[in-house]
């Protein structure tokens, strides 16, 4: 679906991402991950179009999307989330939404001048299918609210609602977790579990490693601008480059990352019942540890 | 009855010219408006208006077309105009942008002033014939609020706010923010050329000095005065500022002191302009939900 090959990005001097070779199959949820800095973000940016490549290629479905303005790649059906949260705050959460189906609102300008039958049929559509979209992340209730009155964790639902509504076949999120408590955590990755079994393609970038581990059906790692390893969760998870990659050669160096990669990974069919039972085992250990 | 309707005669014959001359500056109020609201700050709108002012000017006096050909070309004209300089300067926001449509305020300024054979200099267009009517300022101003309405109402006004908002988050929302963009400049041009056109058909004379950047700040000032969060704040803005030095005329030496106090409170207590629903409510809130609570009580009462 998405084939990434050769690409390299410099800023100045600064070699971001070399020879970058991914490649994202038609369904299921992706993870990338990688250190801080690895250059996730700035493969994201490529992607999406606000970024142009140094070098290399991006396609999507063999359509190439290297010099594309990004509401043309949004339009080829490519969506993505923020790292830091990019909700239109002074709007209502419905209105965030709609705006996410602008390409799909057709109607002219006599339509909108004389508000014809077409021009309210297609507003009431949006409207009902943004409802829908608010009512998947379960925020359907506060639909004609402030999307700045959300909390942090709803933004970034809200962020994900939005980014559906542009109807993509590949989702792209940056970072969704971040910043989130184990609640909220485990909450959105169920919705990102289901929103994948409706069929979108899911892209991700994430440092929450047992989130990525339990979500992924398959990694990759990025370190220094490069892909280092490409797989299945658990190979990753043995996968000496990577595990150097975040720990460094000497391993009694940084315990708690250690301890962080090795982690039992959450299997989402578990989650159903008892959510403490997810997230205290890990925050219990890590306070005995100290 | 007739002491009412000679009555009304007599205040048309005296206010004719301010009731004409606020709903001309509200159309330049909406047409700054427009582009705030697409998140641009753009003070060409003077310039602009300059430009449709003198062109349906011209049209009437060099070329003799009716009326209201004349107010339509003094639209085209400096839509056109906006879209060429949109263009390049379109890419710039906040502070630059400014600075990009004010340079280019200047440059109309003294095309206008120099171009002698066409313009008449620095004399300016004198005798224009007094073609503008209290119904044309009104037609006007109708036509332009219904557009205006309507666009806030549908994919055209979200894409304006997404864009104001965020235009990284508009563009990847499928939202093409360059066009976007540009059609809140040239919408906001042709405005301005609307209101200038009907201005030089309503006060015999125009010249160059009027449309420079006394006029451009005066415009925005209306705008942010009134509130630019919904279309009544221009029209508030337009009326306040034009009205203030009538009614601060006996004051005489110290107009423009009392003048420049009254907005400069209104600024400092309402920094969001005059027209800011929300914060009456926050204001006045207790009041409306004692109302509301008693209005609630009731009902249970019933039921």
């Amino acid at each position: 679906m998405l084939e990434i090959n050769a690409l390299s990005k410099n800023f100045g001097g600064l070699k971001v991402l070399e020879g970058i070779d991914l490649v994202v199959p038609n369904g299921g949820i992706h993870g990338l991950i990688g250190p801080n800095g690895a250059g996730k973000t700035t493969l994201f940016n490529i992607i999406t179009g606000l970024y142009a490549p140094s070098s290399g290629s991006v396609t999507f479905e063999g359509r190439s999307l290297v010099g594309q303005r990004p509401h043309r790649i949004t339009q080829l059906g490519l969506a993505r989330t923020f790292q830091n949260i990019r909700v239109f705050k002074e709007m209502t959460l419905l209105d965030n939404v709609v705006v996410g189906m602008h390409r799909h609102l057709h109607y002219g300008a006599a339509g909108l001048l004389f508000s014809s039958s077409a021009f309210r049929a297609a507003e009431k559509r949006a409207r009902d299918r943004a409802l829908e979209l608010l009512s998947w992340v379960k925020l359907d209730g506060r639909a004609d609210e402030l999307a700045d009155n959300l909390s942090y964790g709803n933004q970034r639902k809200l962020e994900l609602a939005r980014a559906l509504a542009t109807e993509p076949k590949l989702l792209l999120l940056d970072e969704p977790v971040a910043g989130m408590n184990s609640v909220e955590k485990t909450d959105l990755m169920r919705e990102i579990d289901a929103i994948a079994a409706r069929g979108y393609t899911v892209l991700l970038i994430e440092h929450d490693m047992r989130f990525v581990m339990g979500l992924c059906s398959r990694i990759g790692v990025l370190n220094f601008g490069r892909i280092i390893a490409d797989g299945p969760p658990d190979a990753i998870r043995n996968d000496p480059r990577v595990i150097e990659a975040y720990l460094g050669r000497d391993e009694d160096d940084d315990a708690d990352a250690a301890y962080r990669i090795d982690e039992e990974p959450v299997h989402l069919p578990d989650l159903s019942g008892d959510l403490s039972s997810l997230d205290s085992p890990t925050e219990m250990d890590r306070e005995a540890r100290r | 009855m007739a002491g009412f309707e000679t009555h009304l005669a007599s205040f048309w014959a005296v206010y004719s010219n301010v009731v004409l001359t606020i709903g001309i500056n509200g159309l330049l109020a909406l047409s700054i408006w427009l582009t705030l609201s697409c998140g641009m700050l753009s003070i060409g709108n003077a310039a602009f208006m300059g430009v449709g002012a003198y062109t349906a000017a011209l049209v009437t006096m060099k070329l003799g077309w009716p009326f209201p050909i004349s107010l339509v070309l003094g639209m085209i004209a400096p839509a056109v105009l906006a879209f060429i300089i949109g263009k390049p300067t379109l890419r710039l926001s906040g502070i630059y942008l400014a600075m990009a449509t004010l340079g280019f305020g200047e440059v109309v300024r003294i095309t206008l002033l120099n171009w002698e054979s066409l313009t008449g200099g620095a004399l300016g267009l004198n005798g224009i014939p007094q073609l503008t009517q209290w119904w044309h300022v009104l037609i006007a101003m109708v036509l332009v609020l219904l557009v205006l309405w309507r666009m806030r109402r549908s994919k055209v006004g979200r894409a304006f706010e997404a864009v104001k908002e965020d235009d990284t988050a508009a563009g990847l929302m499928g939202i093409d923010v360059a066009n976007t963009r540009m059609l809140a400049f040239v919408l906001g041009a042709a405005i301005a050329g609307l209101a200038g056109g009907l201005d030089a058909h309503l006060t015999f004379f125009i010249g160059p000095q009027e449309f420079g950047f006394d006029r451009a700040v005066d415009i925005l000032t209306m705008a942010i005065l009134g509130g630019i969060g919904g279309l009544p704040g221009p029209l508030i803005g337009a009326a306040i500022l034009t009205l203030l030095p009538e009614v601060l005329r006996s004051l005489r030496d110290f107009r423009l002191v009392v003048n420049g106090l009254i907005l400069v409170v209104i600024v400092l207590f309402l920094p969001k302009g005059i027209w800011d629903p929300q914060r009456y409510r926050t204001w006045f809130g207790s009041w409306f939900g004692r109302r509301t609570k008693r209005a609630g009580g009731r009902t249970e009462h019933r039921s």
